[in-house]
């Protein structure tokens, strides 16, 4: 057998890699610079009073940010607290409780689920859920935050159980048989050993999970009643509220380019952007922390 | 019954059972199709615009082909707005709108060296729509204002019954939203400065105010008389307390009646030549005219 020092091919294939590699991050830079390019000049045309304010209703110049922020904000939040321990618990017991044949049957499904279009899921919403929330809970309409939260966390649900699933199912069985041979329970086996093992994948999982919520437009759009009202108290859960990302996606077309209100709408994205950024940076400094410690474990 | 785990694969026949199904599902709608059309159109139109408008254009452009099959009208919609800038990037042949050209459209199009040309090819009722178990039958466009705006917020103080008052309308970027506010909720009054109360709920589609109203007996909604099926019930509007009231019919609306009616516009760029100038000469013929009555707008041109 002969070996080449280092081939051609091998060289082309290095450095298509690192081409591939660089352009995602040149990508993120560069969408990061178009969308500071566009939106920052909304702080300088429109007054930071007018953009500070209340309403927001861009065709008479009102350009308050807070109720699309705040109004994401709730509905991202909402979905999130509603959508992980439903998340990690059926991971767990796809992962670790139920029986092969059941977990066949799960497994594809929940991929299925996460397959279907968010346009699909707003239609339900917007079809039979609106409706049936406004019945059930007495409300003046069922296109309201809390209708967006029950959407959003069933679209963040599949995405969830199959990172974390996979993330649990990739723990060395070593692990477990440790625990069961010092006599732990099963669920002292998934409590102490299991989750803690793949800590950083669940939390990887919980973040995209999260991540599909706040970026979600068109179901938002469809069930959520988008007034742009300000939410600031509990009660406003069951009212409609209006979405950063719907507000983009229902505006863009119309805007005239160049406008005060085009630029506004970039800044409603770059804010949109800041806060994801900001949100994925503090979970990998958690996740690269948890890593050190595992290590010194090991060690 | 522990550590039978680990990294085994996950069986496939729930994959192939999905399949089956998925399979079985789109073959029932698969049949060889049977009309495909033989000739390539010659000149392509493309028409863009009003959501409002959207279906009659639909109409207009199936029955024109039909008769010109050298002729393909392609239409579109996403907003007066949407297809008015559109024709202002100069990406659309004829812009439908279901409101005037803004000043600044007009100036952005001519820095684009455009001409808009306008023509009202159609009217149009707004329907103020309600429930159809709400007991109120009319309102006066006040009332209709005060309601909008948020001054009055229960059915009650317009003689209904004791629910709160959930407000439909169509998103800012809609013609039928811009209308509604200077010509309803400001009273046609460009000194006025009202706006629509911040409850109110800005939905995307016609559609969406129709699933609405059609099923929550607190809300009230307005749209093209076009887009208001069976189930909806309309309300009569009189101009002011003391005059008649009128339910929105293509009779009210050419007597100049109804108060809240308006002209739908198509826009060309510049002078219409060709394929387009026939086309919208077509369009304000009596047959095609026919159409926007049978599509519940009310015909122009007066026969």
């Amino acid at each position: 057998m002969k070996r080449q020092p280092v081939s051609l091919s091998e060289f082309l294939i290095e450095r298509a890699i690192q081409v591939f590699g660089i352009s995602a991050i040149v990508l993120v830079a560069l969408i990061f610079f178009f969308l500071i390019r566009e939106g920052v000049p909304a702080f300088f045309e429109v007054p930071l009073s007018s953009l500070f304010g209340a309403r927001w209703y861009p065709i008479e110049d009102y350009f308050g940010l807070w109720p699309l922020i705040l109004g994401s904000l709730i509905i991202t939040l909402g979905a999130a607290i509603l959508s992980l321990p439903l998340g990690l618990a059926t991971a767990i017991f796809i992962a670790e409780i139920a029986p092969t044949w059941v977990r066949d049957i799960l497994k594809p499904f929940v991929e299925v689920l996460a397959g279907i279009p968010s346009v699909v899921i707003g239609f339900i919403g917007m079809l039979v859920f609106a409706p049936a929330l406004r019945v059930a809970l007495n409300l003046p309409t069922g296109l309201t935050a809390f209708s967006g939260i029950l959407l959003l966390a069933w679209m963040a649900l599949p995405t969830i159980v199959s990172v974390a699933e996979d993330v649990l199912d990739s723990v060395p069985t070593t692990y477990r048989d440790a625990g069961l041979a010092l006599g732990m329970t099963r669920w002292q086996v998934i409590w102490r050993i299991v989750l803690p093992a793949g800590r950083s994948g669940v939390l990887t999982a919980l973040m995209l999970g999260v991540g599909r919520a706040i970026g979600e437009t068109m179901t938002v759009m469809m069930v959520t009643g988008n007034a742009p009202r300000l939410p600031l108290t509990p009660a406003d859960l069951f009212m409609p509220a209006r979405t950063m990302t719907a507000t983009i996606a229902a505006e863009m077309g119309e805007v005239a380019q160049g406008s005060p209100h085009y630029h506004v709408l970039f800044a409603v994205g770059l804010t949109l952007f800041v806060i994801t950024f900001v949100v994925n940076m503090a979970a990998a400094m958690v996740v690269f922390r948890q890593v050190k410690r595992g290590e010194r474990m090991l060690s | 019954m522990h550590s039978m785990r680990g990294q085994h694969k996950t069986s496939i026949i729930p994959y192939c059972l999905l399949l089956l199904i998925g399979g079985a599902l789109l073959g029932s709608g698969c049949r060889p199709q049977t009309d495909t059309p033989v000739a390539a159109a010659a000149t392509a139109i493309q028409n863009k615009g009003s959501d409002t408008l959207v279906n009659l254009a639909l109409a207009w452009a199936e029955r024109y082909q039909s008769v010109h099959p050298e002729v393909s009208v392609a239409v579109t919609g996403g907003g007066s707005g949407t297809g008015l800038t559109a024709l202002v990037n100069g990406t659309v042949d004829i812009a439908n709108a279901s409101r005037q050209i803004k000043a600044e459209e007009m100036t952005a199009a001519e820095a684009n060296g455009i001409t808009p040309m306008e023509f009202v090819i159609a009217r149009d009722a707004i329907a103020v729509v309600v429930h159809p178990s709400n007991p109120v039958d009319q309102l006066t466009l006040q009332q209709i204002s005060d309601i909008f705006s948020g001054k009055i917020t229960r059915w009650t103080e317009v003689g209904g019954e004791d629910r709160p008052i959930v407000l439909l309308s169509r998103e800012t970027n809609s013609g039928t939203h811009v209308y509604f506010l200077e010509e309803v909720l400001r009273l046609g009054d460009s000194e006025n400065k009202t706006l629509f109360s911040t409850d109110t709920l800005l939905l995307p589609s016609s559609e969406g105010i129709g699933v609405e109203v059609r099923q929550n007996p607190n809300a009230i909604g307005y749209d093209g008389l076009g887009y208001v099926t069976e189930d909806m019930k309309t309300l009569a509007v009189s101009a002011a307390p003391g005059e008649p009231y009128w339910p929105p019919t293509a009779e009210t609306v050419n007597a100049g009646q109804y108060p809240i009616a308006r002209d739908l516009y198509m826009y060309t760029a510049g002078e219409p030549t060709g394929a387009i100038k026939t086309y919208l000469e077509w369009i304000l013929s009596a047959e095609a005219q026919q159409i926007v009555l049978d599509l519940g707008f009310v015909p122009v041109g007066g026969e």
